[in-house]
């Protein structure tokens, strides 16, 4: 999941009792699965929950490019090289889809950035790993990308008009991101050397792990689930879907003839899913606080970023206001 | 970027179809717009004609006059061509 964490806000759901009327009526569009839109009435926590979940996933979007930057100038042919810098230019488009969205709440693209460089708006955690070696492309793609997709298709029906639309198209495009990962993946996997093979296993034993943390932490272990679940700006539970990720992953590892470092894994007859070992919480909890191992890197790269830009936003504006002085006289 | 115009994008997905809205863009003028438009919203051919139009110049129904402005339609069926009940023998009309 790229949103970790949302804060809502709320300690305790209100009761219908609670509620003010209007309140009473919104959470009753809600429960009828009638879309809220920019211009609706909502409560005010509503509005922030939002908006910190809409940042966040923006963020990762943009954070999620560096990662994948890493390989471009080293990609073993002209056609990964194109694959990967259209995969990287998907990404940037899906952050500004989710700004856009988050702009129809009445936030500030420019506040929201520059509270993330501040290390006051988080981004997904699985972004502050390295990626080592080219197999790690391909694991991204097809585990990281794979799992965002897990839960973006359920947030293709949250609650806030503008957000689900985004996500509908979001959806459409990461789907040539998990095939093309897990088309790399086999190619090194039937026609690669032993280096490559065992390039691609390392690459697997390195992201297994953080890639199941991106679903969060069990629920109840997240006290914001509660109230974004009555919102219905989340529509499953973290465990949930992590399930339903390592059940669809699984069968798809096995053909590629490799592993996961789970010595717990194994499927249940009897629930009908995997059973896995247990997640290492402390490393999610360090990463998440700026611990991580490229933590200060991103961020650092990403204010970096919009320094080296400043120039080319200036002349722009330049420009445009040079254009409109010679149309108006 | 928050200080540049926000625009709202309108894409014919094909030709003979409306235009849609599909989201907006900031940019420095219109002729950037289109520009951000086209590489956020069609990379993948979606589109063979773009709109944008400041989103400031829009003007909106407010979400509280829906029952004035759309309720009155709501009883006049015989509007609709599944009002008038003809006779099988008339055939298609």
């Amino acid at each position: 999941m790229y949103a970790q964490l949302v804060d809502t806000g709320v300690k305790r759901l209100k009761t219908l009792d609670e509620m003010s009327e209007q309140e009473r009526a919104f959470q009753a569009k809600i429960d009828a699965e009638i879309k809220i839109e920019a211009k609706n009435w909502m409560p005010d926590a509503y509005r922030q929950t939002l908006i910190r979940q809409i940042s966040q996933h923006a963020h990762s979007e943009i954070v999620g490019m560096l990662p994948e930057a890493n390989w471009v100038t080293r990609a073993p042919s002209l056609k990964r090289k194109l694959q990967l810098m259209a995969k990287i230019q998907d990404e940037a488009g899906h952050g500004l889809y989710l700004y856009s969205a988050m702009e129809t709440l009445g936030a500030d693209r420019d506040t929201e950035i520059s509270r993330m460089h501040a290390g006051k708006a988080k981004y997904s955690s699985i972004f502050n790993y390295p990626t080592l070696s080219w197999a790690d492309m391909g694991a991204v793609g097809w585990l990281v990308d794979g799992a965002a997709i897990v839960n973006q298709v359920v947030l293709q029906r949250t609650s806030y008009g503008p957000y689900a639309r985004a996500m509908v198209r979001i959806c459409k495009e990461e789907s040539f991101h998990q095939r093309q990962g897990y088309e790399m993946l086999l190619t090194m996997m039937r026609h690669g050397t032993q280096a490559q093979k065992d390039m691609v296993q390392d690459a697997i034993n390195r992201l297994w792990w953080p890639s199941l943390m991106m679903f969060g932490p069990s629920d109840e272990h997240s006290p914001n689930s509660a109230q974004s679940m009555a919102w219905k700006i989340k529509r499953q539970g973290n465990d949930e879907l992590r399930q339903r990720f390592v059940d669809q992953t699984i069968p798809q590892l096995e053909l590629l003839g490799c592993t996961v470092p789970d010595p717990d894994l194994k499927w249940n007859a009897e629930t009908g899913h995997y059973d896995f070992g247990d997640i290492q919480w402390d490393e999610f909890y360090e990463v998440l606080k700026g611990n991580g191992p490229c933590n200060q890197e991103r961020v650092a790269t990403r204010k970096q970023a919009i320094e080296d830009g400043a120039w080319v936003r200036e002349a722009a504006v330049a420009h445009a206001r040079k254009h409109h002085n010679k149309n108006a006289a | 970027m928050s200080d540049w115009t926000l625009f709202e994008v309108f894409v014919r997905s094909k030709h003979g179809l409306n235009h849609k809205h599909v989201g907006s863009v900031h940019a420095a003028d219109a002729i950037m717009a289109i520009e951000n438009a086209r590489e956020l919203y069609t990379r993948r051919s979606e589109g063979v004609s773009l709109w944008v139009v400041p989103s400031a110049l829009i003007t909106a129904s407010s979400p509280d006059d829906k029952e004035p402005l759309f309720d009155p339609a709501d009883d006049k069926v015989y509007r609709h061509a599944s009002f008038y009940e003809l006779p099988p023998e008339v055939g298609h009309m």
